[in-house]
């Protein structure tokens, strides 16, 4: 038994293959890098909200002497060889602003400077000055909507979507209705805050390119390069080095980075490390896009919900990155995982004056989930229902259909981990909080349920196409080759047990390498839920193939009953290498119209359910996370270890969003670019965490898995939120709780009206 | 490159700071150090860490205590006759910053600062702490509420090291509140802070001592509040009474972590809640080294 | 100035100006890229290492100020190739994940463990809260710590 078991590692605890390396310190980040002769980089960046950049001036600087311009590489516009742009979905950003030319955002960047030492940078980018005609500039939506300043085409609209279902008039069908809920949510922007920074190295040999560093996505940097570089894939190796954290920010601007490095580093001759300061990489680094949503639930004397009206907004900030695929996912969650047969979804995606807004884990979906999980506290309470009761009356499960029309098939978890949660729901509520002098606290629970849609939307995935290779190296070493990025989540070790188990040997046969674009295929982004269940499916397939080939093999020159690493190593030494690339074939049945944004979304949900206690302090207006118990349907947890640490750090993030981190930005310009003033929660504010595992297996999974990586993020905001309603009851009103984070000032400002 | 001065005495420290007006004075980096990176400091830097005349925890006669001023928050934390009979530094220094902060930080280094969020400063003033300073030109002792002046204004000459903090006995029994509300539960700068001593006796209020930090430009006392209580009874009239006067006699301060009128509400809460403390304190003995998170 | 300072068991020397932070010559000058950078000012924890067995961050002390003294970096936690308990528990438990808050959350585990052996968990919590961590939600790294806590009490 204990050999199978070594032979069947899925499902099964081993510890992260990186491990040793991470908790010993070996482990090598881009800023553990380094390479004869490099020098530092370091990015002069925009000082007003909109303008024009009239002149870049090598100045004299601020000291006794004028400052000494032998030792520095100075990189503008004019140095790029390609276009000047960072090209993701459109060639609206560019990777300097070149003089002549608008600035659209506080922290934008206009020229480099590269010197031996990071002291002589900075002194270098202190001494470099810029000529800026002020404009007037719009910095939140409702000053872009009225579109005086335009920062993208005629409307400043990045885009919008409409999603309908149901042939009956809304407004009509609302006005119909027993009990309306209606309440506009609003979220701020939420900084990604990874412990490392980011960054990069260039270096260049001739005409080739190498480019490595902190990333999520080489096949990205890749594309950007092509075009701002004007160079080959073949002349060009964008690798990934250990990242330290990246929860969608990692996603779009290292291809800015990777740029500004190999910029720097071709003028330079030298190879050149940027490593943004913490400050540089609040202020200047994509965030989670604000928003506001308007909401409307129509329900009748039963509880069942009639008809959805929902109005979204989010601030996409100064250049269109990936906000019209955030804003899809956010709408395509709008609705929630109700049963309703009429629902309408507006969305609109808005061009401000603000540093851009990107990807961050739930991707458009925390802030619609935060809208229509306050909503479903509200409506239970308008109703008279428990909030377990309206939910498992109004949950989707097999055989409904989403707001898309999406039929449900099959692993449909929402029966499940509402049970499990509510099994949680019957111990009373305990406390954290113990103030001698007479403390007066005030404590409540708060429930959320919700689904996230695993990988690309609709036809996404069919039209990706990502590969992956499973190869037996010519040393007979079984190798993992795929652009799925180890970012912390534990993409390395899952992949090494999926394919150890379809290969039939324990995981330490399994060398997962490390992405880099001369050495593996692009199996598309490190995104979207995506990595396990459509990469993870590939190495599957591919490390079926490959067995089925060695045995083959074996079979023919009369090696049966060998063992599969021992047929391999033989069929190696004869052989060579041999490498299986497959590719993903989305499953049967995915009909997804872009158009009118109808079928099937996703190929598959996740689905969660989280129930939080708080302790609120009325004297201080301040919120104790006292519990946290939160079950999410995975399909299969290939490493349960491994998929807990992702759900318990999604939570966290959510509950952080919630509750204490905001950015704030006055005039376009973030405020608070510290950790200091830019908080997320410690040891102490984190709560005590009950995580539960639902497995309601996605047949086309591997193994029955499918993704985890954002759901976590998506609902506890709107527990905690709903908990602290829940404690506070009669003494504040209720859409007093419908923005986030909810801080003490907005809680006791609350109580103070009521009171 | 620039000067790094080690003085190994007092009378070197002193003499060296005479010599280098223009010197920044070192103790536990944690405020300093911050943002220094790839910096040169503009001079010179004399590092007082080494001065051992300068650090440590010694009684005095009457009851009091004798803080060397680069004793830091760790050390201060250690010491028991602190934890008995200053707790409200004790409470105070054990939510500043998180343990490495704790272990570089001194007392003497929050004092020179004097930040409006410095979090032994309400601990500071509300004990009535007195501060021994010294230069080549000599000694001298000052009151921590007259040493602080304004917005991080302290009066100290240039040429002055701060060499000690002297905290005079309390009343026995006293009740020690304090309460920091910071932006999270730890590792946080402070909203708002209160340090607040007292004691009861036949029934009545004998003495009160507050003290806010990180409502105004500088930590101050409630002189106002604590004469509208003393010689009342604790309890909730008298709560009453002293939030009407903390509304009447405080004009907090908005900024990036907070805002006036939240400030001015929960200050009049946390003084009520010191005053209903004082309440039940009556009858009993008070043990005030209660540590409310190490259960 | 002529730096003196034991690092992991080992005297070492470096000649530099005093003022520079300890994290720099530590990466800088010794080559020990273990201590990581996350803030710069004292908030995150990456930098910590063991200063005379006291928990603190390097990136808040001046390199002058350690001449003499004894430093643990986390190139000194484990014994030879065996990892010291705190840290096996941490790869066992999941505390580690994206892996550069894991140095510092080790030292101060370990600083914690040796300061207060029975601490509750809630008092772990607040000694380590220095330590800040985006992966975890920090409940692997606090189950780890408890683990390696009771391993050593049996």
């Amino acid at each position: 038994m204990v050999e199978n078991k070594k032979l069947f590692s899925v499902g099964q605890d081993i510890g992260r293959v990186d491990g040793v390396a991470k908790v010993n310190g070996s482990a090598q980040y881009v800023d553990d890098l380094s390479y004869p002769g490099m020098w530092h980089g370091m990015t002069k960046r925009s000082e007003v909200a909109h303008g024009v950049l009239k002149a870049i001036v090598k100045g004299a600087g601020s000291g006794e002497t004028a400052f000494d311009w032998s030792d520095i590489v100075v990189v503008t516009a004019a140095d790029i060889p390609g276009r000047n742009t960072i090209l993701l979905m459109e060639e609206d950003q560019p990777a300097l602003v070149s003089v002549g030319n608008h600035i659209r955002h506080m922290d934008e960047a206009v020229a480099l400077v590269a010197a031996p030492t990071r002291a002589r940078a900075l002194a270098a980018l202190g001494a470099l000055e810029i000529e800026v005609e002020e404009l007037a500039a719009a910095v939140t939506p409702d000053e872009a909507l009225k579109a005086e300043v335009k920062i993208y085409g005629d409307d400043n609209i990045f885009k919008s979507f409409l999603i309908e279902k149901g042939d009956e008039d809304i407004d009509t069908l609302l006005a119909s209705c027993a009990h309306v809920v209606e309440g506009t949510y609003r979220t701020g922007a939420q900084e990604q805050m990874y412990i490392e920074t980011q960054g990069m190295i260039s270096r260049w040999d001739g005409e080739n390119c190498h480019i490595i560093g902190s990333m999520q996505c080489p096949f990205y940097v890749q594309k950007a390069m092509r075009t701002l570089l004007d160079i080959t894939d073949d002349a060009l190796v964008v690798e990934q080095a250990v990242t330290g954290g990246g929860f969608g920010g990692k996603e779009e601007y290292p291809s800015m980075i990777a740029g500004h490095a190999a910029l720097l580093a071709k003028k330079a001759g030298v190879p050149v490390k940027l490593i943004y300061e913490r400050d540089e990489d609040i202020a200047a680094t994509t965030k989670r896009h604000p928003s506001v949503v308007k909401h409307r639930m129509g329900f009748d004397e039963a509880g069942n919900i009639v008809a959805i009206d929902i109005d979204v907004v989010f601030d996409g900030g100064a250049y269109l990155t990936l906000t019209p695929v955030v804003l899809s996912r956010g709408v395509l969650h709008a609705a929630g995982p109700y049963r309703c047969a009429n629902t309408r979804v507006r969305g609109r995606a808005v061009a401000t004056n603000t540093p851009p807004h990107g990807a961050f884990r739930g991707f458009g979906a925390p802030q619609t989930t935060f809208a229509y999980e306050r909503q479903m506290q509200k409506a239970a309470k308008a109703l008279g229902m428990s909030q377990f009761a309206l939910r498992e009356k109004c949950m989707l499960v097999e055989g409904d259909t989403t707001s898309t029309s999406q039929l449900l098939k099959g692993s449909v978890g929402s029966i499940e981990v509402m049970a499990a949660v509510k099994e949680h729901d019957a111990k009373a509520l305990d406390t954290r909080i113990d103030d001698s002098a007479g403390a007066s606290i005030r404590r409540g629970r708060g429930l959320a349920f919700y689904f996230h849609g695993a990988g690309f939307t609709g036809s996404g995935e069919a039209r990706l196409a990502g590969r992956a290779t499973v190869a037996l190296s010519a040393s007979g070493q079984f190798e993992v080759r795929s652009s799925s990025t180890d970012i912390g989540q534990g993409v390395r070790t899952m992949f090494s047990q999926i394919s150890a188990t379809a290969l039939g040997v324990e995981v330490d046969a399994i060398e997962v390498v490390v992405p880099a674009t001369n050495k593996v295929p692009d199996s598309g982004p490190t995104v979207a839920s995506r990595t396990t269940m459509v990469v993870g499916k590939v190495v599957h397939e591919a490390s079926v193939a490959l067995r089925e080939k060695i045995e083959a093999w074996a079979a023919d020159k009369g090696m049966q009953g060998m063992g599969l690493r021992e047929a391999g190593a033989a069929m190696a030494r004869e052989e060579g290498e041999v490498a299986i690339t497959s590719q993903y074939k989305p499953p049967e049945g995915i009909e997804w119209d872009d158009e009118t944004y109808t079928g099937s979304a996703y190929p598959c949900y996740g689905w969660a359910a989280c129930l939080i206690d708080v302790s609120v302090d009325l004297d201080t207006a301040e919120v104790t996370i006292d519990r946290c118990v939160h079950a999410v349907d995975l399909g299969k947890a290939i490493n349960p270890t491994i998929v807990k640490g992702q759900i318990e750090g999604g939570t966290l993030q959510s509950l952080g969003w919630a509750l204490w981190e905001e950015v704030i930005y006055k005039g376009g310009k973030v405020q608070n670019d510290r950790m200091t003033n830019c908080i997320i929660p410690t040891f102490s504010d984190a709560p005590e965490m009950t995580t539960i595992l639902v497995e309601e297996a996605f047949d086309f999974g591997p193994h029955g898995a499918k993704g985890v990586g954002e759901i976590p993020m998506d609902g506890p905001c709107a527990a905690v939120v709903n908990a602290v309603e829940d404690a506070l009851g009669e003494l504040a009103s209720a859409s007093s709780f419908d923005t986030l984070p909810l801080t003490p000032e907005a809680i006791g400002r609350a109580l103070r009206s009521v009171s | 490159m620039s000067d790094f001065l080690q003085p190994r005495s007092l009378a070197q420290a002193l003499e060296e700071r005479a010599a280098h007006l223009e010197y920044q004075l070192l103790a536990g980096g944690t405020d300093l150090l911050v943002a220094s990176k790839d910096r040169l400091p503009l001079l010179g830097m004399i590092d007082l860490m080494s001065v051992s005349e300068l650090s440590g925890i010694e009684e005095v006669a009457g009851g009091g205590l004798r803080i060397g001023a680069t004793t830091s928050y760790s050390k201060i934390l250690d010491s028991e006759a602190i934890a008995t009979r200053f707790a409200l530094l004790h409470k105070a220094c054990r939510e500043i910053g998180a343990a490495q902060i704790q272990a570089r930080g001194t007392l003497g280094g929050n004092i020179a600062t004097s930040s409006p969020v410095g979090d032994s400063l309400p601990a500071l003033m509300a004990l009535d702490a007195q501060l021994e300073l010294a230069s080549t030109r000599g000694k001298r002792t000052v009151p921590y509420r007259e040493f602080l002046r304004g917005y991080r204004k302290v009066d100290m000459a240039e040429d002055e090291l701060i060499v000690a903090i002297l905290l005079p006995a309390q009343p026995e029994g006293a009740f020690h509140y304090w309460r920091k509300v910071g932006t999270r539960r730890a590792q946080s700068i402070s909203k708002l802070m209160i340090a607040a001593v007292g004691s009861v006796q036949d029934g009545k209020i004998a003495s009160a001592k507050i003290s806010l930090g990180a409502v105004a430009d500088r930590t101050i006392r409630l002189y106002e509040v604590e004469k509208a209580i003393v010689g009342q009874k604790p309890g909730p009239e008298t709560a009453a009474i002293a939030k009407e006067v903390v509304r009447a006699s405080i004009t907090p301060i908005d900024d990036l972590r907070s805002n006036a009128e939240y400030r001015l509400s929960t200050a009049e809460n946390l003084v009520a809640r010191f005053v209903l403390g004082l309440a039940s304190t009556v009858g009993t003995t008070q043990s005030p080294s209660s540590a409310k998170k190490n259960k | 100035m002529k730096i003196e300072v034991t690092i992991n068991g080992e005297k070492r020397q470096v000649e530099t100006a005093g003022h520079r932070r300890l994290l720099d010559v530590l990466r800088d000058e010794f080559a020990l890229f273990g201590t990581k950078e996350g803030c710069g000012e004292g908030e995150c924890g990456a930098c910590t290492v063991l200063l005379e067995g006291e928990v603190v961050n390097s990136c808040l002390i001046a390199v002058g100020q350690v001449n003499g003294k004894s430093l643990t970096t986390i190139e000194g936690m484990a014994d030879g190739q065996t990892l010291h308990v705190i840290q096996q528990a941490l790869i066992d438990f999941g505390g580690a994940q994206c892996g550069i808050c894991t140095p510092g959350v080790a030292l101060c585990a370990k600083w914690a463990l040796e300061k207060e052996p029975n601490a509750s968990k809630e008092r772990l919590r607040e000694l380590m809260s220095g330590n800040i961590c985006r992966c975890t939600g920090y409940q692997a790294i606090v189950d780890a710590v408890v683990s390696a806590q009771e391993g050593a009490d049996s």
